[in-house]
């Protein structure tokens, strides 16, 4: 066996792979060979860090030094002093992992974007390498299916989820324990456990970091979710668009199966449970549990009428339980650590942590799992790093097509489902977007409006006409044709729509309009009053304006202008001929003496 | 089928036949057949359609309903090149409809539409999931971040090539 001295983990994850870190690490691996450090140095591709704004990011244990935004010309800088001499290169070294001295490492705990986070459901993503299950096991991977399978009860294992407060990470909030025990209760034959890992939410990418960075969690929960409830077939129906999410699901249920994890007679204890990955094929709504079903069916993701519910007659008529990938993440270490250990995180309603996918408008883009309970504040400021370019917050979208936007007047709201809830937006699956004062809030109510009009199945009349008019009316609005009665009839229908939808797609549809309507009603009455965009966002609302004082007459905007239609003298003021203008802001950005405005 | 390229056809057909034929007892096998049939020939066309029909015994309807309803699956032939431009929110608030706009300017062709020499299709998508580096676009499995408006041309003329 090779004595390893250092390990290098390169983030594997889509963010840093799409910043080309698979190149890094091939430039690693053969620039160890040909130092022969091969076999003392490990090359490991991990799951997701979080940080992904400074990717490729990799970090050298055992100092434990954070490399960011490493290409692959450094490489060989850190081989020749990190790992050859054993001297750190600083000036890799990510901005805020040095000590305030500038020569001593800080453990990564430390690190302000890590500091107030708590590791739960993204414990081994950038500690193991997902596609090997003895690094699953070595950090007590497959424990908890041991200890369930011949140690607990199926209703101790229910009792177990029930008591540690778990709630369904994939925006609803169920208690997980909860639909474990109506499923067990339903009598059958056959029974299925589901896995929903079709994250259509934009801006939520968590599922998809689990699934790329600790597959095997996810697995071993859905065998002990099977245990409890009496199954023997699973399920995971995750999105097309995840190539690499996909291939290392496949990788570790074969892996799986090879060690005895999954199949018959799993540990010798008479229990049998497999389970399938199926593709879904881009239709936002199968993320709802019903519609997810259908497709797995092979029929068109359309969502049923419950009741029944699916723990009663689910898939293929069975009862069935559908958890998504988060809340199966959690499942393991409850197991193992008991429901006491997971309480003592988050707030009294809402168990445990959430991973938020913070994205938009913020410094530290990247996943961060927080503690329930967490501010707002504390998440933007102090873990995301705050806004870019010193500009205000404006907004922070949580929960998606479903969500809404929170003001800056909650940003210490402490986040957890029935808070969010109270002020309008919703948990989700925790993407967070971050907006700011150049955003319009009009704009965005009708972006999201956009997506689900585009998506609305069409089963049901209330989103799908509904939705659609509320659109339009959006439409005129950000257009300046918005009319007296405009917001009034938005008000309406978001209203009857919310009532009399099929199913949560639709009933949640009308919220970013009802939020921001809540709180940036002033932003409409603008649009439609005033024929003006506050933000400077909607085109048709905008004029450019030249200040005659500020204006040197150096010409740069007129030799700029797509549509010539800036007109001066040299070393006189310019004037724009609104009529031609196109509204392309190309003169602002190149005026020097900040002489053109918008509005 | 088409005559022009039968060998080729054919071993599609073959390959076809084996989807079929190791999925056709799996419950609800019916998707992932249609998507093993796309990979193969790039999209769906109506002779493969009804092939999958007969063999599975049901309606060719049945197959067109799920065809036209997930945005996966293609009815026509796609471009060489698919540039999937990121329309999830946090690509949308840090300006993607403005790269999107600057590509159907430089292609010629309005989003879900495939140039005339059938070298791009432009497609505007759900969130891709990175979006750590917004705006994003892909071409093929090659991804761009961070992008602006004015590199747009310059990534066109890379694939021109």
């Amino acid at each position: 066996m090779d004595l390893i001295r250092s390990h290098v983990m390169v983030c594997g994850g889509t963010g840093c792979t799409s910043s080309n870190s698979a190149a890094v690490i091939a430039e690693f691996e053969k620039l160890l060979a040909e130092k022969g450090l091969d076999r003392e140095v490990k090359v490991v591709r991990t799951g997701c860090f979080g940080l992904c704004e400074a990717g490729p990011v990799c970090i050298v244990y055992p100092e434990g030094c954070f490399y960011a935004h490493v290409k692959t010309e450094d490489v060989a800088r850190i081989v020749e002093e990190h790992l050859v001499k054993g001297r750190i290169v600083k000036d890799l070294l990510y901005k805020g992992a040095m000590e305030e001295d500038k020569q001593t490492v800080k453990s990564l705990d430390k690190v302000d974007f890590y500091k107030k986070q708590k590791r739960v459901a993204l414990r081994n993503c950038g500690v193991i390498d997902p596609e090997n299950i003895e690094e699953y096991i070595a950090f007590d991977g497959y424990a908890a299916l041991g200890k369930v399978l011949t140690e607990m009860s199926p209703d101790d294992v229910i009792q177990t989820i029930l008591d540690s407060g778990l709630r369904g990470r994939g925006g609803g909030g169920f208690p997980t324990g909860l639909k474990w025990k109506f499923a067990k209760a339903s009598v059958s034959e056959k029974k299925y456990v589901c896995c929903n890992a079709d994250e259509g939410d934009p801006g939520a990418f968590m599922d998809r970091s689990i699934l790329e960075g600790d597959p095997h969690a996810v697995i071993e929960a859905m065998a002990i979710a099977a245990y409890a409830i009496g199954a023997d077939q699973g399920y995971v129906y995750c999105r097309a668009e995840y190539p690499i999410a996909v291939k290392r699901l496949q990788i570790a249920i074969k892996q799986a199966r090879e060690y005895g994890l999954l199949g018959k007679n799993i540990f010798g204890t008479g229990f049998n449970f497999d389970m399938d990955v199926r593709l879904g094929a881009g239709a936002f709504v199968c993320g709802e549990e019903t519609a997810l079903m259908n497709s797995i069916e092979g029929m068109r993701g359309e969502p049923r009428p419950r009741p029944p519910f699916p723990a009663v007659k689910g898939l293929f008529g069975k009862p069935t339980i559908l958890n998504n990938v988060e809340t199966y993440a959690n499942v393991p270490q409850i197991i193992v650590k008991g429901a006491d250990w997971f309480k003592t995180m988050g707030t009294a309603k809402s168990a445990g942590t959430k991973v938020f996918a913070l994205g938009g408008k913020i410094n530290n883009t990247g996943l961060v799992e927080v503690p329930m309970g967490t501010t707002l504040r504390e998440v933007i400021y102090d873990i995301g790093g705050g806004i870019p370019g010193g500009k205000a917050f404006k907004a922070a979208q949580t929960g998606g097509p479903s969500g809404g936007c929170i003001p800056a007047s909650e940003l210490d709201i402490e986040i957890d489902y029935d808070n969010l809830v109270a002020i309008g937006s919703m948990m989700g699956s925790g993407g967070m977007i971050v907006m700011d004062e150049d955003n319009c809030m009009v704009d965005i109510a009708r972006f999201f409006l956009d997506f689900t009009v585009d998506e609305s199945c069409g089963k049901c009349a209330p989103c799908r006409i509904g939705t659609k008019r509320m659109l339009e009316i959006l439409e005129r609005i950000v257009e300046g044709k918005g009319e007296d009665g405009d917001i009034e009839k938005l008000e309406t229908l978001a209203e009857s729509i919310k009532t009399t939808a099929l199913c949560g797609l639709g009933q949640t549809a009308p919220n970013p309009v009802l939020s921001t309507l809540k709180y940036y009603r002033h932003e409409y009455e603008a649009h439609i009053y005033e024929k003006r965009c506050p933000a400077g966002q909607c085109k048709a609302l905008l004029t450019y304006k030249i200040d005659p004082d500020k204006c040197k007459g150096c010409t740069l905007c007129a030799r700029q202008c797509p549509a010539g239609c800036i007109s001066g003298k040299v070393r006189e003021p310019h004037v724009i001929d609104t009529a031609k203008c196109l509204k392309c802001g190309a003169c602002m950005e190149k005026c020097k003496f900040g002489a053109i405005s918008r509005g | 089928m088409c005559c022009c390229n039968c060998n080729n056809n054919m071993d599609k057909h073959t390959a076809l036949q084996q989807v079929i034929d190791e999925l056709r007892n799996e419950p609800g096998c019916l998707m992932p057949i249609m998507q093993r049939a796309q990979d193969i020939y790039g999209y769906l066309p109506e002779e493969v359609m009804n092939h999958i029909a007969k063999e599975l015994d049901i309606p060719v309807s049945d197959i067109y309903g799920v065809a036209t309803f997930y945005a996966q699956f293609n009815l026509e032939p796609k471009g060489k090149y698919i540039i999937s431009v990121c329309l999830g929110t946090a690509c949308y608030v840090k300006g993607a409809q403005l790269v999107l706009d600057e590509l159907e300017k430089v292609l010629g062709v309005p989003a879900g539409k495939t140039t005339p020499d059938g070298v791009f299709t432009l497609n505007a998508t759900r969130c891709l999931g990175a979006c750590g580096l917004a705006p994003v676009i892909m071409v093929n499995d090659d991804v761009y971040g961070r992008l602006t408006p004015d590199q747009v041309a310059g990534i066109i003329a890379k694939y021109r090539e």
